[in-house]
């Protein structure tokens, strides 16, 4: 493939990176009105990006010819970070450099370049999610090395940056010492996979998997070993057993709005990275419940690698609702059950057939609007100056700021999956992902475990509207700044009317997950189960989830 | 559009109270009842199936209208679905009945938040509508789900000192049970995509696989299922709808939350959210897994009867009045069951008309209860009594309920109740219908010791509250003074003479319902006689030699 249509394909992300270069020098600017625009400009670039992505891959020849392994799921997964991160930049604003900027206007302090950290919050910020749209373009395990770090290593200074406090610094020495362990972790993995395959790239070594697989020995050990330890280390990205300790901790210690970010952002990219490595090895192979009740076993997972991942699901889902039950601070909830939620979606990834890998991109969406509505509330609301941050905080929220109140209860239902909110959607289709390719006890696992999971949700709903005020959560006010809020409010409202749309993500998703070469062979085995949208529709839906945000 | 009318007129009236003022909501509440209750019965006019089964299309029996659906969520052919059979318009009635009354009961009674108490009935009836008139599996299940939001609120805004603990004890005990029921929907329907050939009506051949009937044929066709498969099948489903029942061991959470909820909230959950377990398990349970429930039916028999006989003992150790309502509605539940596992007509008939008659007799009671309370702020049996001379209305209409509730021969209550027992005595009779093995007359027996229990134990606390020395509960002056009168006032007596009036229509008059509920029962047990003979074929090929006497079942053509 030539340079130049590469370029192309990536223009969105080099767009990206001139939007963090633009924002790094607005911050510094002695202008009041410059600096407080950064916001609106990062939030421009992430648009741009975005309508940008929608047409690079109106280009389906350049596509073709890109030798990417999932040549269209960048597609879906660049829309999806994007309008997230639109969403994600609306929470930050009033909350960074506040003290700073007020200081600067009361005539207090001088202005000095060298103390605002807006433009590099913002930068960062636009890096990351630069990190997670290349991981979509990776070809080949150096990219997606390389690409995994740079959506990471911005997070560390991130969370440092998020507020002025001793628990910030913390929380980032914590998630970085971790995060580069785990780094370690996948890269080894990545090693012995080079070893056992002699490629880097993904779609010869898919080939040379194949050829090992139908080849009497199968899968050569050193393959599954470190496919093993690499998905050990990306666990650390979506927070799963057992690489998930950090999560509360660091959740806690980082500001509300950042939170928010790490909840989605580097999740969004552990899961694609899981799905690009398992990609290698194929899910051409699953087990599958035959017309006369038999199940059968076809192709699928290496049986090591699918174990491995079932165990991590399970351990997950269910570590993670233990956790939830015995917190007090809705933070360290919000951590908890984002560990669970991984475990929600690793159960498609093993369920692998195309119905499980769609699910799980669906799930995403549910996850991220969900969060995002949730942390809009945490982050439009203050106590006196402080965050919020114990559940007893939002008593009688109900009260003064019933539309906070009522987004909060749309999040929790959707998190734990009441119909007919969006996240009861995500949930059905990981079920009939799970049990279409007979992983039942899975899904009976996941089941029991959003039942567990309903008595906190339950908590973060009831509260705020059953509770009577208590002298703290009188305290609670809004934050001077709309943004957060607008963003709860819009993203609770599309729990509600996203579903209605849910063919059309969905349907997106499966055009995302096309293999490159093997469309023909995929589109003959799905054409049974699910019509195959032309490429006019796709184009079409393409552009559905712009009303997302 | 005719049956969504169900869901949108509930909703627009929730909706008109939330945008209207505080004192305003109780009328618009009770307009937006008596709507409800004025379309049910107009629709309840239009239904052409009341006497006479359509001929053509024999698994679409008596459905109408068959053309309501929507796709609102076409992915994976999910698509709305709606209309009612004569079992559940009979249901959709009782539900309409207590739309009014629930908000004329609660008129005085709820004083604080009380724009948001009627926008949380409101969602409730069309939530419970919604799971009657669902002919899809998404639909009911949504609406199943949804049913617990605004219970769940009722009970924890609105309910006694204990409400925190009972409404997340509802809560999590239903839902528990519903999402290992959608676990076992899932399933089912994921089997019929791949029988079929897909999930789109477009690419299988124009069927909707997620249509509660057509799931249900596919899954009853023998061998389609193996016996463990429909096992596992019956256990999924059971544990969702006996939840809701309850079905004793699985009823903890009921006495709770009845007898911490509000009186609207009580009332509702006592005459409707019950009905849904139980018609649940008229819906799916016994029509789609006859060869599982054949044999497991002894065992959720014992379960029913035990929970029959247990919670009447518990009942007579009460002395809080609404625990011990609650726990009657468990016992009473537990007829219901049987006369629907008795597994033939005559208790599939007592078992489907005990829903509407337990529900009548127990949401007046539990209004009747509420009415007291509001005037003297207790509710235990030691601490007021002798309630005839100071309020002889409501005394009558207390003992009334009470008569209906032990079955009373005149009255509903006694119709339902003779029909589930008859039913469970000759289950096991092969000359009428029944199967050996099945439920017999020893729980026949044992289910009408609990009969006489219940009426002990009804009597006596009506008695001490009605007759007996008055003795009526100094006022600590805790409360405010109501500005009620010491007897009932007209919007009471308006409030439950209807009721009234069905369970006497019920009583003296009941073929017509029960002409109605005829062919839905013998649908419901459409596939049995082939069940069992297959389930005895199979036990005769494994125990041929053991005796000689090869266990030859007689299997009378019924149900057809």
């Amino acid at each position: 493939m030539e340079f130049s249509s590469k370029l192309i394909l990536i223009s969105p992300e080099i767009l990206l990176f001139i939007g963090a270069v633009v924002v790094a020098v607005l911050g510094l600017s002695n202008s009041r009105t410059l600096r407080r625009s950064v916001p609106f400009v990062t939030a421009l670039f992430l648009a741009g990006s975005v309508v940008g992505t929608v047409y690079v891959y109106g280009d389906t020849d350049a596509l073709a010819a890109s030798s990417l392994l999932f040549p269209k799921i960048g597609l879906f997964v660049k829309c999806l970070v994007g309008i997230a991160a639109i969403g994600l930049v609306a929470l930050g604003t009033g909350t960074i450099d506040r003290g700073f900027e007020n200081a600067v206007a009361s005539g207090r302090t001088r202005f000095d370049p060298l103390r605002v950290i807006r433009g590099e919050y913002h930068a960062f910020f636009l890096l990351s999610v630069l990190g997670v749209m290349l991981i979509c373009n990776a070809t080949d395990l150096i990219w997606l090395f390389l690409a995994l770090e740079l959506s990471s290593l911005p997070t560390y200074v991130m969370v440092a940056l998020s507020r002025s406090s001793r628990k910030a610094s913390e929380s980032a020495i914590k998630y970085f010492f971790l995060g580069a362990m785990s780094a370690a972790l996948f890269l080894y993995g990545f090693a012995l996979l080079y070893g056992a395959t002699g490629t880097l790239d993904f779609l010869e070594m898919r080939e040379i998997l194949g050829a090992a697989q139908a080849s009497p020995d199968g899968y050569p050990a050193i393959a599954i070993l470190g496919m093993t330890l690499a998905i050990l280390g990306i666990a650390f990205k979506i927070a799963a057993v057992p690489m998930h300790f950090y999560a509360p901790d660091v959740y806690e210690g980082a500001a509300n709005h950042m939170t928010g970010f790490l909840s989605i952002i580097p999740k969004v990219a552990g899961m694609l990275a899981i799905i690009l490595l398992c990609g290698t090895f194929g899910w051409t192979e699953h087990q599958v419940i035959s017309p006369e009740g038999t199940a059968m076993i076809q192709e699928g997972l290496p049986a090591p690698v699918s174990a491995v991942l079932w165990m991590i699901a399970v351990l997950t889902m269910t570590l993670g609702n233990i956790g939830a039950l015995l917190q007090t601070s809705i933070k360290r909830i919000a951590a908890y059950s984002g560990i669970s939620h991984s475990g929600y979606m690793l159960i498609g990834v093993i369920a692998g057939t195309e119905n499980g890998i769609d699910a799980v991109l669906f799930y995403l969406v549910a996850y991220a609007l969900g969060t995002l509505a949730l942390f809009g509330v945490l982050s439009g609301l203050s106590r006196a100056g402080h965050e919020v941050e114990s559940l007893e905080d939002l008593a009688g929220l109900w009260r003064r700021r019933p539309k906070m109140a009522a987004a909060l209860a749309l999040a929790a239902g959707s998190f734990v999956g009441l119909p007919p909110l969006l996240g009861f959607w995500g949930k059905l289709f990981i079920f009939i992902a799970g049990i279409e390719s007979g992983h039942i006890v899975l899904v009976v696992i996941a089941g029991i475990n959003s039942a567990i999971s309903a008595w906190y949700y339950l908590h973060i709903a009831g509260v705020p509207i059953v509770k009577m005020a208590t002298p703290r959560s009188e305290a609670l006010s809004p934050r001077p700044n709309a943004g957060p809020r607008i963003v709860a409010i819009v993203a609770a409202l599309s729990l509600v009317i996203v579903p209605i749309f849910s063919r059309d993500i969905y349907e997106f998703a499966r055009c995302s997950m096309r293999y490159g070469e093997l469309e023909l062979k995929e589109n003959e085995n799905t054409d049974a189960m699910l019509p195959m949208r032309d490429e006019e529709q796709f184009a079409d839906a393409g552009i559905m989830p712009t009303h997302v945000d | 559009m005719l049956t969504a009318c169900f869901l949108i007129i509930p909703l627009v009236t929730a909706f008109l109270i939330g945008i209207s003022p505080a004192r305003a909501a109780r009328w618009i509440g009770l307009l937006g009842g008596l709507a409800t209750l004025g379309w049910g019965v107009v629709f309840a006019c239009m239904y052409p199936y009341w006497s006479e089964v359509p001929t053509e299309g024999a698994e679409l029996a008596q459905y109408w209208p068959t053309v309501d659906t929507w796709s609102i969520v076409p992915l994976f052919g999910i698509q709305l679905e709606l209309g009612v059979n004569s079992v559940s318009l009979l249901l959709v009635l009782l539900t309409c009945l207590f739309a009014p009354l629930t908000v004329t009961a609660s008129f005085t009674a709820i004083t604080e938040r009380v724009k948001e108490f009627y926008i949380w009935l409101m969602i409730l009836t069309a939530s419970v509508l919604g799971v009657f008139i669902a002919r899809d599996v998404i639909t009911f299940y949504t609406c199943f789900e949804v049913s617990l939001i605004p219970g769940f609120f009722l009970v924890a805004i609105y309910g006694g000192p204990d409400r925190r603990e009972a409404s997340f004890k509802f809560f999590i005990y239903t839902f528990v049970g519903s999402i290992i029921m959608l676990a076992g929907f899932v399933y089912v329907v994921m089997r019929f995509a791949a029988d079929v050939g897909g999930w789109l009506p477009s690419t299988n051949g124009g069927v909707n696989v997620w249509d509660i009937d057509a799931l249900v044929t596919f899954v009853s066709t023998p061998g389609a299922f193996t016996g463990t498969e429909q096992a596992w099948i019956l256990l999924a489903l059971m544990v969702g709808f006996a939840v809701k029942v309850p079905l004793w061991p699985l009823h903890t959470w009921l006495p709770l939350a009845h007898n911490q909820a509000p009186t609207a909230g009580s009332v509702n959950f006592a005459a409707v959210i019950l009905k849904l377990g139980a018609y649940g398990v008229y819906r799916f349970v016994i029509p789609m897994v006859p060869e599982a429930v054949v044999e497991w039916a002894p065992f959720i028999g014992t379960l029913a009867v035990i929970g029959i006989v247990y919670t009447a003992l518990v009942c007579w150790a009460q002395t809080d009045i609404k625990k011990l309502i609650a726990y009657s509605s468990i016992s009473h539940m537990g007829f219901c069951m049987i006369g629907i596992f008795a597994l033939n007509p005559i208790g599939a008939q007592g078992g489907i008309l005990y829903m509407l008659t337990h529900g009548l007799s127990s949401g007046a009671l539990f209004i009747c209860v509420g009415l007291m309370y509001e005037r003297h702020h207790v509710k235990e049996l030691d601490r007021i009594g002798g309630l005839a001379k100071s309020m002889p209305v409501w005394s009558f209409f207390m003992i009334l309920f009470t008569f209906v509730a032990v079955g009373l021969p005149g009255l509903a209550g006694f119709v339902s109740e003779f029909l589930c027992l008859l039913g469970t005595f000759v289950a096991s009779n092969p000359t009428e219908g029944g199967y050996p093995g099945v439920l017999g007359p020893w729980f026949g027996i044992i289910a009408g010791s609990g009969l006489i229990l219940g009426a002990i134990y009804m009597l006596y606390m009506v008695g001490r509250l009605v007759f007996g020395p008055e003795h009526l509960p100094e006022h600590s002056g805790e409360h405010e003074e109501h500005t009620l009168p010491t007897d009932l006032n007209l919007r009471e007596i308006l409030t439950l003479t209807p009721i009234a009036l069905v369970c006497f229509f019920i009583g003296i008059y009941p073929s017509p319902i029960l002409d109605a509920v005829e062919p839905a029962a013998e649908h419901m047990l459409h596939d049995y006689p082939a069940a069992v003979e297959r389930l005895a074929a199979d036990t005769h090929d494994t125990t041929t030699s053991e005796d000689g006497t090869s266990l030859v079942l007689m299997t009378t053509n019924q149900g057809h």
